[in-house]
């Protein structure tokens, strides 16, 4: 094997083992900056050592091994010292607890990396600090990979990484998945997380591209992982139904040039097959355990209406609406009611939207919302009030951050007027 | 990437030898493995060649052929779909499969093409393959 394909090997056997190696690794040092570390000082030693030696048999039991002898050498020889330390006067009571590690040494490692997702999730964080650290810690991704992902400066992500651990170090986070009342909230923390990154991917909030479709597929894995891990919890079924329809949709989403395609526009036989299956059946998997009330549960059946509608005419906008509505009542929102607008402005005609609009023009939370005057100048459109329309649809183009979005709401400003209202 | 990996046939498969106990409890485990790792996306076994046909094309002509076929390496046995990051991790992964076959045997890895391979063509090709596969649906 050449010296760059002994690289690509490890590279890749790194990236399938760095969040087991972390999580296992934390497991037994308490404390995810060190077990980075260490699994890192693995990587380092294997790209030393395999290009001469050649890649063992099995390189993923090399890793854990050559990184867990070194996390448990670094666990005695802390103990030396707290065990001087105690000689000279100190309160053995203060000792934290450390892992019986023959065991640490055996069980499932699944259960590390769910303890794992739970931490760098934890409500101890500032939201953009869980993002980066999961996708760090649990995606494999590098800190210039995940600056590029969300536009920001690598030193800004660098040391969002650094704060992280050590606030997660100083609140004495514990490390495990919580139970009880406590897990649902977490857990939706957890879920947050991963939609969050999705979305990032999926309308780009800032920058010249719609979409970023590799940011797509780490938050996809990263449900896929946490469904394998959780299959019990409706709700991580939920997102990654929803994540998984979405996703089928990229490629049709964009245009020849680049521009984005609005769903209702969209090239059908464009869509994944494999991904609407695959999000179908994750949806049936949260209904058989009655999560269908779930938020993500409830998305992802409105993304399955359109999914399994084999033309936009066939669209069966009446249940669009009916679940708009019970998605109202479970998560009270401004944007669940703008949506729902949407869907009642298609069932029973833009007149019915309009005066749903209506009532949430005002609501602070939309105040710079740019669908909502986009959504209002479409249904005013359709009703024939083309100067209304074109006024709402250019406000909306001021207020979006995102290129190809604003050139799409600018054309439609201008096309108003020109389309005869028969033809809408 | 995606990627279709690709099991070969061995005689005992198309002979449809069905696999050990031991053999279908290892191969569970590793498919548990890629579904934790959120790598599979789909696969499936298929069966002997002698259950197949294929239709071989000469101009307008058409010609239909029952299986079995007989260049026994040259055919499938079985597939996945992986979502991987490089054709380096698929490789790593198909390294921990056990042996799919009771003889020697062989697995092939083939990426799909993506969105992004055709990054190059000119817009104004993008959209005529756009209207061809629209064309080819409605025929």
């Amino acid at each position: 094997m050449t010296e760059s394909a002994t690289h690509r090997t490890i590279e890749a056997v790194f990236r399938i083992e760095s969040a087991k190696l972390i999580a296992r690794l934390t497991r037994i040092v308490r404390d995810v900056g060190v077990a980075e570390e260490l699994a890192q000082d693995a990587l380092v030693l294997a790209l030393e050592r395999w290009p001469t030696d050649g890649v063992p048999d099995n390189p993923a039991a090399w890793l854990m091994t050559t990184a867990k002898n070194r996390a448990i050498d670094r666990v005695r020889r802390h103990k030396l010292v707290e065990r001087k330390h105690e000689e000279i006067g100190h309160d053995p009571e203060l000792q934290p607890e450390t892992p019986d590690l023959a065991t640490v040494l055996d069980d499932d490692v699944g259960d590390d990396l769910l303890r794992l997702m739970f931490t760098a999730c934890h409500p101890v964080l500032a939201p953009e600090a869980r993002v980066a650290l999961t996708l760090r810690l649990i995606g494999g991704l590098s800190t210039p990979e995940i600056a590029r992902a969300f536009l920001v400066p690598e030193a800004t992500v660098a040391q969002r990484i650094v704060r992280a651990k050590k606030t997660l170090a100083e609140a004495n986070v514990p490390f495990e998945v919580p139970r009880g009342p406590e897990l649902a909230e977490r857990l939706a923390s957890v879920l947050a997380v991963i939609y969050l990154v999705f979305n990032e991917g999926y309308s780009a909030t800032a920058g010249e591209d719609w979409m970023r479709p590799e940011l797509c597929e780490d938050a996809l894995r990263l449900g896929r992982i946490l469904a394998g891990l959780m299959p019990d919890q409706s709700e991580v079924h939920g997102l990654v139904a929803l994540m998984e329809i979405q996703a089928s949709r990229s490629r049709a989403r964009l245009g020849p040039t680049g521009e984005p395609v609005l769903l209702l526009e969209q090239n059908r036989t464009r869509w994944d097959a494999l991904l609407i299956r695959r999000g179908l059946a994750a949806l049936a998997r949260t209904e058989q355990l009655g999560g269908e009330r779930g938020p993500y549960a409830l998305q992802a059946a409105l993304a399955a209406c359109h999914a399994r509608a084999r033309t936009a005419a066939d669209t069966d906008w009446i249940r669009i609406a009916a679940l708009y509505a019970t998605l109202a009542e479970v998560v009270p929102s401004p944007i669940v009611q703008l949506n729902r607008a949407v869907a009642l402005g298609m069932a029973e005609g833009p007149a019915a939207g309009l005066a749903l609009v209506d009532q949430i023009v005002d609501e602070p939370a939309l105040a710079s919302y740019h669908l909502l005057p986009a959504v209002r100048g479409d249904l005013l459109s359709k009703l024939g009030r083309f100067s209304e329309a074109r006024q709402e649809l250019e406000r909306a183009a001021g207020l979006t951050n995102n290129a190809r979005e604003r050139a799409l709401l600018l054309e439609r400003a201008a096309a108003c007027g020109s389309v005869p209202p028969i033809v809408r | 990437m995606r990627v279709m990996v690709i099991v070969k046939a061995t005689k005992d498969s198309e002979a449809g030898l069905q696999p050990t106990d031991q053999a279908l409890s290892e191969m569970t485990k590793f498919n548990e493995d890629l579904v934790k790792a959120g790598v599979m996306l789909d696969g499936a076994g298929l069966t002997p060649s002698s259950a197949g046909a294929r239709v071989m094309f000469n101009g307008p002509k058409r010609t239909v052929v029952d299986g079995p076929f007989a260049e026994t390496k040259e055919l499938i046995a079985g597939f996945w779909i992986w979502q991987v990051k490089s054709l380096a991790e698929a490789v790593e992964w198909v390294k921990r499969c056990p042996n799919p076959m009771p003889t020697e045997s062989e697995i092939e890895i083939r990426p799909l093409f993506e969105m992004t391979d055709f990054a190059d063509a000119s817009p104004e090709t993008i959209a005529r393959n756009q209207k061809l596969e629209r064309d080819l649906h409605r025929a």
